[in-house]
């Protein structure tokens, strides 16, 4: 087991290495100088030349990448074009609501997905089967950013149950009381992800009630809950688990348009905003994090899936 | 159903704005903002123009970029997939620079294209098919790969059938019924986020009537016009639902043991 985790491990850092090199080359694409793209097209000439300068971007490329790659794994971003701030101490500052966004999304749409996907299964064909996947599509099926909307109009406009947007801080300001700013981002991101993880969880839940092991376990004349909860959940689960990993990808989308709805200071709105302003240090930061949160985020996925599945070799 | 709804969002977008009972353009001073009403059944926007015709007029807009997409996709994705599937060392190179994409939130390219581009019907267009094209031709790869090893290929092979002929009877025939199943999903996904650039601006230009534009407008009069962001989301929601039930349909036909997998956005 220890021997796979850290092969699993060192599977990490090529494609980090991959990820990075795209990053790098990213703003090096597109036609024409950097540092004339993030001044616009109204910059002094002895403006860009400086910035030209800092930046490093008249080295050839090469050179460039290995200084930025130093960089990057000392985790020094460099400085913000837009805010002048460290990119660093800009990222940390607004990661406190993706997180928690993140991570209360995640455990909604986890439990709930899961539970309306076995209970579908088990009651297959029937009204409630037919009513909650109805429900799935429909929400699976809406753009997030209009249930969001939907939910501040519902919630926040005319029934003034919660605040509509914005978030102060919990570290910054003290009161955990502000934490009802993230329950609508919350449930926005919950709402269309439940639906699909409940699809995908009643389909694998029915291919193992078809399989043979469950006729022998019902024909041992085990109890059905015993024989649902022993013997198909557990293997239904693995792919769920798998699923829910990659589904970190889709989060990351959905938090950077949620954000944007609730105007929420999180990583996401920093995500549109470094692209609308062209502030490329900030926004390969960004890029790096994400892709590092992703690959990091597969590797745990792939371990508790080799917990889960004692079929899958270590060695 | 869902036939029904694609039918006549199909007959509107080869309609256009001869369907809408007034001009979408119009604007009424006096009628700003009325709620639905028997004149104006969904109601009127800012500028007292009619809800109703401009949701037409955007479906067209939507649907047809959507449809133009879809095929930009499908032609430059199967012929990445195919080219690589049947000749391996191409293969190798190709699917490398496709996985790397895929490491990446695929709309978070799609933004990234789209801002730098600067606004406009190409930028939006070539944004999105640059950001879906990838995954078709990872799809078309793995299938082409299985279909090249069949007797039949090495038979025609054998009988000295040219390799491009190969390639587009041989190959690419057998694979049409995955590829278009692929092609509905991809179809919901691609006006999901059309109407996503256009809520965070680098879609559509503003003032060009789209339905992500129409929802992104409608924020501002959130309280006072809450049936500015109802329709043009049911109208987004309808299509893709329909699309989305039309294509677990095509699938269940097509191969009725498949899994339904993650269709990631």
């Amino acid at each position: 087991m220890t021997n796979f985790i850290i092969r699993r491990f060192l599977l990490m850092i090529p494609i980090m290495l991959m990820a990075g090199i795209i990053c790098f080359l990213l703003i090096h694409f597109i036609p024409g100088n950097p540092a004339e793209l993030m001044l616009g097209p109204e910059a002094d000439q002895t403006v860009i030349a400086a910035l030209t300068k800092k930046m490093g971007y008249d080295q050839p490329l090469y050179i460039q990448f290995f200084k930025w790659l130093q960089m990057v794994l000392r985790l020094d971003f460099g400085m913000s074009i837009y805010s002048h701030q460290p990119v660093i101490s800009l990222i940390a500052h607004r990661a406190e609501a993706s997180i928690l966004i993140a991570c209360g999304a995640t455990i909604l749409f986890s439990i709930f997905g899961i539970l309306v996907g076995i209970i579908s299964a088990v009651k297959r064909n029937s009204w409630l089967d037919q009513i909650s996947m109805t429900l799935s599509l429909t929400f699976a099926s809406m753009p997030s950013f209009w249930i969001g909307l939907n939910l501040m109009l519902i919630f926040a406009a005319t029934l003034r149950w919660l605040p509509s947007s914005g978030y102060p801080g919990v570290i910054e300001s003290g009161h955990i009381s502000n934490l009802r700013y993230l329950i609508l981002p919350c449930l926005t991101i919950a709402i269309p992800s439940t639906g699909l993880i409940a699809r995908l969880t009643r389909s694998f839940f029915i291919d193992i009630l078809s399989m043979e092991y469950i006729n022998t376990a019902r024909s041992k004349g085990l109890k059905e809950s015993v024989v649902l909860i022993k013997h198909a959940l557990r293997n239904a689960l693995i792919p769920v688990v798998a699923v829910i990993g990659s589904y970190f990808a889709e989060i990351v989308s959905l938090s950077v348009v949620i954000e944007t709805v609730f105007n929420v200071p999180g990583i996401g709105r920093l995500v549109v905003e470094s692209i609308l302003q062209r502030d490329y240090p900030t926004l390969q930061a960004l890029l790096m994090l994400i892709a590092g949160l992703y690959v990091f985020i597969n590797f745990l996925c792939d371990i508790i899936y080799a917990i889960l599945d004692p079929r899958i070799q270590y060695d | 159903m869902a036939l029904v709804i694609l039918a006549v969002m199909l007959f509107l977008t080869i309609l256009g704005s001869v369907t809408a009972p007034y001009d979408p353009n119009k604007m009424q001073a006096k009628n700003r903002l009325q709620p639905p009403n028997m004149k104006n059944w969904f109601g009127t926007d800012h500028f007292g123009r009619d809800m109703l015709s401009r949701i037409m007029v955007a479906t067209r807009l939507t649907l047809g970029t959507s449809l133009c997409i879809l095929i930009i996709i499908a032609l430059f994705g199967i012929a990445i997939g195919s080219i690589s599937g049947y000749y391996p060392p191409a293969g190798a190179i190709l699917m490398r620079i496709v996985d790397a994409t895929m490491a990446f939130p695929s709309m978070l390219i799609a933004l990234f294209l789209a801002s730098i581009m600067g606004p406009g019907f190409m930028t939006v267009m070539i944004a999105v098919a640059a950001v879906y094209t990838p995954r078709l031709a990872r799809l078309v790869h793995g299938i082409t790969l299985t279909i090249a090893t069949n007797t039949y290929v090495s038979a025609a092979k054998a009988v000295g059938v040219g390799e491009f002929r190969i390639l587009t009877r041989y190959v690419i025939l057998n694979a049409v019924s995955p590829i278009i199943v692929q092609c509905s999903f991809q179809l919901a996904h691609i006006i999901l986020i059309l109407a996503i650039l256009d809520f965070l601006g680098v879609g559509f230009p503003p003032d060009v009537p789209s339905w992500g534009n129409m929802i992104a407008t409608s924020r501002i009069y959130i309280t006072r016009a809450p049936w500015l962001l109802i329709f043009p989301g049911v109208a987004i929601s309808l299509a893709v639902i329909s699309i989305n039930i039309v294509g677990d349909t095509l699938r269940d036909a097509f191969d009725p043991h498949a899994q339904e997998h993650i269709q990631q956005g």
